[in-house]
């Protein structure tokens, strides 16, 4: 099974991570968001999608990674996911990158903890690893590891 | 795949048909045993029974089929006039209907007929047929389809082996030619509607939400840019269309709630048979419309209060002829609109409901100090069968007469904006009425600010606003048992602080603005930083990940196009802590004084003019301002504000009334607005001291213009000001609007 695979790709931090092209609804600039106090820490706010309001997840805290520099805003990529639509802010968007399914790998060593439950795996780029996200289980908060349960 | 997808298509709209059709056989059937022998109504049962018989032979349950065509039959020869309809063979049509219900039911859950027993069903139907069949074969010959009479045996015996049998099919046959000519009469309906599914209204609602939106924006840029008038008329146009397809697609939700009323003659008839009860259900205002998803959220609570009414308002016939009242009860079913609003009544004639015993049973069941319970008015104790956890005990549903749930019925209203009361008298009767919003798509809210964000409040649960400014550097606010309260007219009102309640910091202010909001019966008060503004809201659910926060109800887009959430008045008193103290006895006094304050006047404190307390009606005053001093600009010889777009003429108050203006430089001009927005105009007072209900004896005949009269208000005599009088000599130029003004 040598079969391509479309990823639409973003930074966050020091990593390229992709989502399937197929997933992606859209991709927008970062807008000021409405800030929802008492809810979970990663989600950062609600946008107005042309009348829809979408929840924005702060990926990097999704992912246990460092916190965004201040003053550095964040793109919103909208997904379709099995809770409806939801935006993942991301530091910058990539390309969109087409790879083989046999550049395929498990998830690097070098993530840990929640991570590891939410990437699938790495596929290797000529220069890079572009790591595959699950969408859904990134959206769904319940999925939770052990350092993450803060409110 | 294509083939079952069309399939379950069209077993979706057979399902859907034949659940209207039953709806209206219940009603017809019920109707049928005052006027056995209207012909339209055995007609319309027939047609209905008909075509589910023919379209589950056609999509092969053949079950159903076989049950259906039983009753069919036995239809027909009721039609026919061969047999009479009797009690007894009402209620085995209606049982008739249950079983196609049951079957029906398990074709929707899980695509099979389900393994029922109906033998006893179509025994009992063919006992009727036979009793039909052999005095008079020559009528049923000549008026029904030939082969309808010698198919009966087999029909029977086909049920029993469970395979149909191809005369049966023939007779369908026959049948459905025969009605083909009778359908097309009563076909005008169908060619002037069509069925559209609910997610499309939804879609269609949401888009023109956001146009709405869109042109409001587009609004503001025209009223703003300097573009000639083609392009402000061509805003005008868009403006109004946009408003009408807003209403249009409104209306397409709506549906008349005699849609939900019309299970419940059956539901009233069903009771009183198994009672032993006499009843007539009277129902006016069917037409009455209201949205979809309304019409589903009060089905449940209406049959409640419906089954409620009969098996425990109604007395026995014997009992009421003792009494002097007819043997037959009667239950009544109102809906009319009424100021934006639906409003359902189901009154009985029943035995009412006892305040007194209402009462006694609270203080014994430890709901109320027996004091307090000696204080409450009739009205207050019967809404006590209200009050959650009251009529869990099956005693005090003896004693009261109902009660059952009646916590559940209120809270389910109280979910989608709605009320509900009770009133009674006993031995005579009881009404219970519902006031619910026509729709839940768009609602009346009052934002306001809270750390910087902002929230909406929807207007339901909104009470008052009162500011509390800070005294001798502190803002006095006492605590009970920790608890913060304030003092409202000297009632203790407890306060939730949405600061704290949101998880943020505290903040530093020398004043409070407090929303008295009302839930589930209790009232609190609200501390936000800032009230904004009120405007009408399009509710939109929160996403999964939010949805466990019972702080918010939801979330709504504003004029600006930011997101803003939406308070959930229950979810903000339970976190706060407010219900838990519910049986407190000050949050209790506090819910009843506000009830009493209905019939009482509202008068709004101003100091005016060297120290002088005068009194508005509240009725008469538009909104509160406090405008910066910098902010007032001069026209000619009048002071005015740039307030809402407008210019708001500021009229002195003190010297309109013929007192010495109080010469005063402070940094903030408070205003009382009146009249409405284009034609309003703010009357200057020197500060704004309290509002109070208070039941006024005005001493007429002081003499001085624009007063009404004095009055004794909080012990200190207060001048109660013609606030129309004074506006029309301090500002002619409003005559024309201020006429239908009056203060009372």
């Amino acid at each position: 099974m040598s079969d391509m695979q479309q990823y639409c790709t973003f930074v966050l931090d020091d990593f390229l991570v992709g989502v399937e092209v197929g997933r992606v609804q859209e991709i927008i600039r970062y807008q000021e968001m409405t800030p929802v106090p008492l809810a979970h820490r990663v989600v950062q706010g609600l946008i107005n999608l042309r009348g829809q309001i979408v929840t924005a997840l702060d990926l990097r805290r999704r992912l246990g990674l460092r916190e965004r520099p201040a003053g550095r805003h964040p793109t919103n990529v909208v997904v379709r996911t099995t809770d409806g639509a939801v935006s993942f802010l991301v530091d910058e968007i990539g390309d969109v990158v087409e790879v083989d399914d046999g550049s395929f790998e498990r998830p690097p060593e070098t993530l840990g903890g929640i991570a590891r439950q939410l990437i699938v795996g790495a596929h290797k780029l000529r220069d890079r690893l572009l790591l595959v996200l699950d969408a859904d289980r990134a959206a769904n908060l319940r999925v939770d590891g052990e350092e993450e349960r803060s409110g | 795949m294509d083939a079952s997808l069309d399939n379950s298509d069209i077993v979706k709209d057979f399902l859907i048909e034949s659940y209207e059709g039953l709806d209206q056989v219940d009603r017809d059937l019920v109707a049928l045993e005052d006027l056995p022998s209207d012909t339209e109504l055995l007609n319309r049962i027939f047609r209905c029974v008909h075509t589910v018989k023919g379209t589950c032979g056609f999509l092969g349950f053949s079950k159903l089929e076989a049950v259906t065509h039983v009753g069919e039959s036995l239809l027909s020869k009721l039609r026919d006039g061969v047999l009479v309809v009797t009690p007894g063979l009402a209620s085995a049509l209606l049982s008739l209907v249950d079983a196609i219900r049951e079957m029906l039911g398990h074709i929707e859950a899980d695509g099979s007929e389900g393994d029922g027993d109906y033998i006893a069903l179509t025994t009992e139907l063919n006992r009727f047929l036979a009793a039909a069949a052999p005095p008079n074969p020559q009528q049923a010959q000549s008026a029904s389809p030939p082969s309808a009479a010698p198919d009966l045996p087999s029909v029977a015996s086909t049920h029993a082996v469970g395979t149909p049998q191809a005369p049966a099919r023939a007779s369908t046959a026959v049948h459905d030619a025969a009605e083909a000519g009778a359908d097309g009469k009563s076909g005008g309906v169908a060619d002037t509607s069509i069925r559209v599914d609910v997610g499309l209204l939804d879609k269609l609602m949401t888009a023109v939400g956001e146009l709405v939106l869109a042109r409001n924006q587009i609004l503001q840029y025209a009223a703003a840019s300097s573009q000639g008038t083609a392009f402000l008329a061509a805003t005008q146009r868009l403006n109004l269309l946009t408003t009408e397809l807003q209403e249009g697609v409104m209306k397409t939700r709506m549906q008349p709630i005699g849609n939900i009323w019309s299970k419940l003659p059956r539901v009233v008839r069903d009771l009183s048979v198994a009672c032993g009860k006499q009843m007539r259900l009277e129902m006016d205002g069917q037409e009455t419309e209201l949205d979809k998803t309304i019409i589903e959220a009060i089905k449940d609570p209406l049959t409640h209060i419906v089954r409620n009414a009969v098996d425990h308002g109604i007395e026995a016939p014997s009992e009421r002829v003792e009494r002097g009242k007819a043997a037959e009860g009667v239950l009544q079913l109102r809906a009319f609109h009424e100021g934006g609003q639906v409003n359902i009544e189901i009154t009985d004639d029943g035995r009412g409901l006892d305040p007194e015993r209402l009462k006694a049973k609270a203080v014994e069941k430890g709901f109320l100090g027996a004091e307090h319970a000696q204080r409450l008015s009739d009205r207050e104790a019967l809404n006590l069968i209200f009050a959650a956890g009251f009529s869990t005990a099956a005693k005090v549903t003896n004693i009261s007469g109902r009660g059952a749930g009646m916590d559940v019925v209120r809270s389910n209203i109280e979910r989608i904006g709605g009320t509900v009361d009770v009133q009674s008298v006993l031995g005579q009767g009881a009404t219970v009425r519902i006031k619910i919003p026509l729709t839940l798509a768009i609602i009346p809210a009052l934002v306001v600010s809270c750390s910087g964000a902002r929230y909406a409040i929807p207007q339901v649960n909104l009470v008052e606003l009162v500011r509390h400014e800070a005294r001798d550097g502190g803002l006095g606010l006492e605590r009970i048992h920790g608890a913060p309260v304030y003092r409202l007219r000297d009632n203790l009102l407890p306060l939730v602080f949405l600061r704290s309640a949101l998880g943020a910091d505290a903040n530093e202010a020398e004043a409070l603005n407090i929303v008295v909001l009302q839930a589930d019966g209790h009232i609190f008060g609200l501390v936000v930083d800032q009230i904004n503004d009120t405007t009408e809201i399009v509710v939109k659910p929160l996403s999964k990940h939010l949805q466990g926060i019972a702080t918010f109800a939801g979330a709504t887009i504003m004029g600006d196009g930011r997101v803003a959430l939406i308070l959930d008045t229950m979810g903000l008193a339970q976190n706060g802590h407010v219900i838990a103290d519910s049986t407190d006895r000050a949050v209790r006094e506090q819910a009843c004084k506000v009830e009493e304050g209905a019939s009482r006047q509202t008068l709004l404190i101003c100091g005016s003019g060297d120290g002088r307390r005068v009194a508005i009606p509240l009725s008469s005053v538009a909104r509160l301002e406090i405008f910066r001093r910098s902010l007032i600009e001069w026209t000619g010889e009048n002071e005015v504000v740039q307030y809402r777009n407008q210019i708001l003429p500021l009229l002195p108050l003190s010297r309109l009334v013929g007192l010495t203006a109080n010469i005063s430089d402070a940094e903030s001009v408070p205003v009382v607005v009146y009249g409405d927005s284009g034609r309003a105009v703010g009357l200057k007072v020197d500060s704004i001291l309290d509002i109070v209900e208070e039941s006024v004896n005005l001493e007429h005949a002081i003499g001085r213009e624009g007063v009404l009269g004095a009055a004794v208000v909080q012990a200190k005599v207060t001048d109660v000001l013609d606030i129309a009088g004074i506006v029309r000599r301090g500002a002619p130029w409003l005559e024309d609007n201020t006429d239908q003004r009056e203060v009372a």
